[in-house]
């Protein structure tokens, strides 16, 4: 290796590293196709998608069923591959990185199925420690007290020595979410975490969310049917609509009548909250077309 | 919050050693010959030291060389089917899997009858030919879980009932063809029907076989031990396991192989033998907890022990006749699968 090409290779490590310290997350024209047999033509197409996001902002994606969040959220998570584009995480390809530096990396939290097997709830939580070891490791004090400090830190400290099902839906989000935060991601997905949570108990996880972000510096895209949540609580808003993304940028820009009444086919009213973000209200009995 | 330490998984496998090593004991007491429990213990000590010189008592030695290989066959093969269930209940996230209800054994019973049937027929070294029952059987294992794996899928996801029906039919559909195997084809005594459908513990066990199945067994149990944090994360989903860091292929393919070789050889020597792999992990998971770390050591000597009490009981009920260990594995754990049944339904 030459003196010259070290020097320029020192220049993109450096420049690397400056990069990252503005956009941790760059989704770069992403698109994937579900075919089930690939002589046919694709079932569902995510076309080219963009948005970039620093360490501490949440990012929401919005749209109706069907409209390739889950898509977007499994391709920035590097569980598949994109058709075309990239999405990368501090420079590095989301699913060129092993499962085990991934989790490392990305936490996910998403609706889980019930345990076929009874576990208490620090169990579970140590559980997002299983990439920093062997398989057959057992915990050491560190894991220990980073579990702990998980559990606080989502406020469920009460519920360590309780079972996995016998704790309430909004109890049990809140242990997946601690799982996630022992994993020390850089970046934390959740695919619908307020679903079946009743309104308190989705305003007090977004609340953590919005918190832990700023603490941790965690990166966080956040999939969710929640448009007024989603206004109060995050940065940016990507709009998807049958797998193409509509816009993105700041919930006030996003936030629009005509485009969301076009985006989800109902009758909506758009005003500025008393927080300053858009507040969208249904206007029943009329169906728009 | 009390995790789980190495010095706790040693522990409690040292007090289910201690428990088997009881067991073992009492089970050799259980016979025509009558012989003192102190002196049976004394001369077991003996034999696991290699000092057989030191046997104190005739009757002791016919006891040791009669009733102890059988005893042991029980403890390899229980242990072999018990850790086998373990791994499908936490794989296929099903509490009621086991080789039996899965059909794994039927298959396993139907390659070792074709090797059986296949064997005369071709010209291999005596040590090879040894080694064809039990290949086959590990053969018929694997081919039988992956088909079970496949027919158990609806849209893509596990279905635990329509997982199960496979499972049964699989297991009734292979009986029937090694019926008809038996029936038409075969000429010389493949130790009988009886042994392949239910289970037997009685024939001896050749020699030289039984370094081999034990190194087997050995390997195949490690392998799956190595899983054992991934497949409690594996509890959660494998969708859900992968974004944990567990390479889910690679930790599928081991544990499938693994078990299926297990269950391969627990039926090479002992033919299907029911519900062991089912009742003995949910009662070791009911004691020591779901993490398979403590669940599959726990697991194995628990599958011993109850083979060992299941055979001593099978000999001896009805003695001097006997009934044939399947069926009193089938006696205990057949209320035990309607009771978990009922439980998951409830």
């Amino acid at each position: 290796m030459t003196a010259a090409t070290r020097n320029s290779a020192a220049q993109n490590a450096l420049d690397a590293t400056r990069a990252s310290s503005e956009f941790r997350l760059s989704v770069e024209q992403v698109s994937y196709a579900y075919s089930p047999n690939p002589a046919q033509a694709p079932l569902f197409t995510l076309e080219a998608s963009s948005f970039q996001a620093r360490p501490a902002e949440i990012v929401a994606v919005l749209g109706p069923n069907a409209s390739g969040k889950s898509t977007l959220l499994k391709l920035i998570a590097g569980a598949i591959d994109p058709m075309s584009g990239r999405v990368l995480l501090n420079g590095v390809a989301t699913n060129s990185l092993s499962p085990r530096d991934r989790a490392q990396r990305i936490a996910m939290v998403q609706q889980e199925s019930p345990l076929p097997f009874p576990f208490r709830a620090w169990e579970f939580v140590l559980q997002g420690r299983h990439a920093y070891g062997r398989s057959l490791r057992f915990e050491n004090d560190q894991d220990i007290a980073i579990a702990r400090n998980a559990l606080a830190q989502v406020g469920a400290e009460h519920l360590t020595d309780r079972y996995m099902d016998q704790i309430s839906g909004g109890e049990k989000q809140r242990v997946i979410l601690a799982r996630a935060l022992t994993q020390q991601p850089q970046l934390l997905l959740l695919d619908e975490p307020t679903l079946h949570l009743d309104i308190g108990a989705q305003v007090s996880l977004l609340e953590t969310l919005r918190r832990l972000a700023a603490a941790n510096r965690y990166t966080v895209v956040v999939v969710t049917h929640e448009l007024n949540l989603a206004a109060e609580y995050s940065d940016q808003v990507v709009l998807l609509q049958k797998g193409r993304s509509l816009r993105v940028g700041p919930p006030a820009a996003v936030y629009q009548r005509e485009l969301l009444e076009q985006v989800f086919q109902t009758s909506l009213s758009v005003e500025l909250g008393s927080s300053g973000r858009p507040r969208v209200s249904v206007l029943p009995g009329s169906q728009s077309s | 919050m009390q995790p789980l330490t190495l010095w706790r998984v040693l522990a409690r496998c040292g007090i289910l050693a201690v428990i088997l090593f009881v067991v073992v004991v009492v089970a050799l007491k259980f016979g025509a010959v009558q012989v003192s429990l102190w002196g049976l213990g004394r001369d077991l000590i003996s034999v696991i030291l290699h000092r057989t010189s030191a046997i104190s008592t005739d009757y002791g030695m016919i006891v040791i060389d009669i009733r102890l290989p059988r005893i042991l066959l029980a403890i390899f093969v229980g242990a072999a089917l018990s850790v086998a269930g373990t791994s499908f209940q936490a794989l296929l996230r099903n509490p009621l899997a086991d080789p039996y209800v899965l059909g794994v054994s039927s298959g396993a019973a139907l390659g070792a009858v074709l090797a059986l049937i296949v064997e005369p027929h071709i010209a291999l070294p005596p040590a090879v030919t040894a080694l064809l029952t039990p290949l086959g059987a590990f053969l018929g294992a694997a081919a039988t879980i992956a088909s079970v794996y496949v027919l158990g899928r609806r849209e893509g996801l596990l279905d635990t009932n329509t997982l199960l029906l496979a499972g049964i039919i699989t297991a009734s559909f292979l009986s029937a063809i090694i019926i008809f195997l038996m029936t038409t084809l075969v000429s010389r005594d493949l130790h009988g029907m009886q042994f392949w459908l239910m289970g037997d513990l009685s024939i001896a066990l050749q020699r030289n076989l039984r370094w081999i199945l034990g190194v087997t067994f050995a390997i195949a149990a490690a392998a799956i031990y190595t899983t054992a944090g991934d497949l409690n994360l594996l509890l959660s989903g494998e969708k859900e396991a992968m974004h944990l860091g567990v390479d889910v292929p690679r930790v599928r393919l081991v544990v499938y192989i693994a078990a299926s070789v297990l269950t391969g050889l627990a039926v090479s020597v002992s033919g299907a033998i029911g519900y062991i792999g089912l009742l003995v992990p949910h009662v070791m998971r009911w004691i020591f907890g779901s993490d398979h770390r403590i669940l599959i050591p726990t697991a194995a000597f628990g599958g011993a022990i109850a083979l060992v009490i299941a055979d001593t009981l099978a000999r001896t009920v009805v003695a001097p006749a006997e009934i044939p260990v399947g069926a009193m594995t089938a006696l205990a754990g057949a209320p035990l699968f309607i009771y978990l049944l009922r439980k998951r339904l409830a």
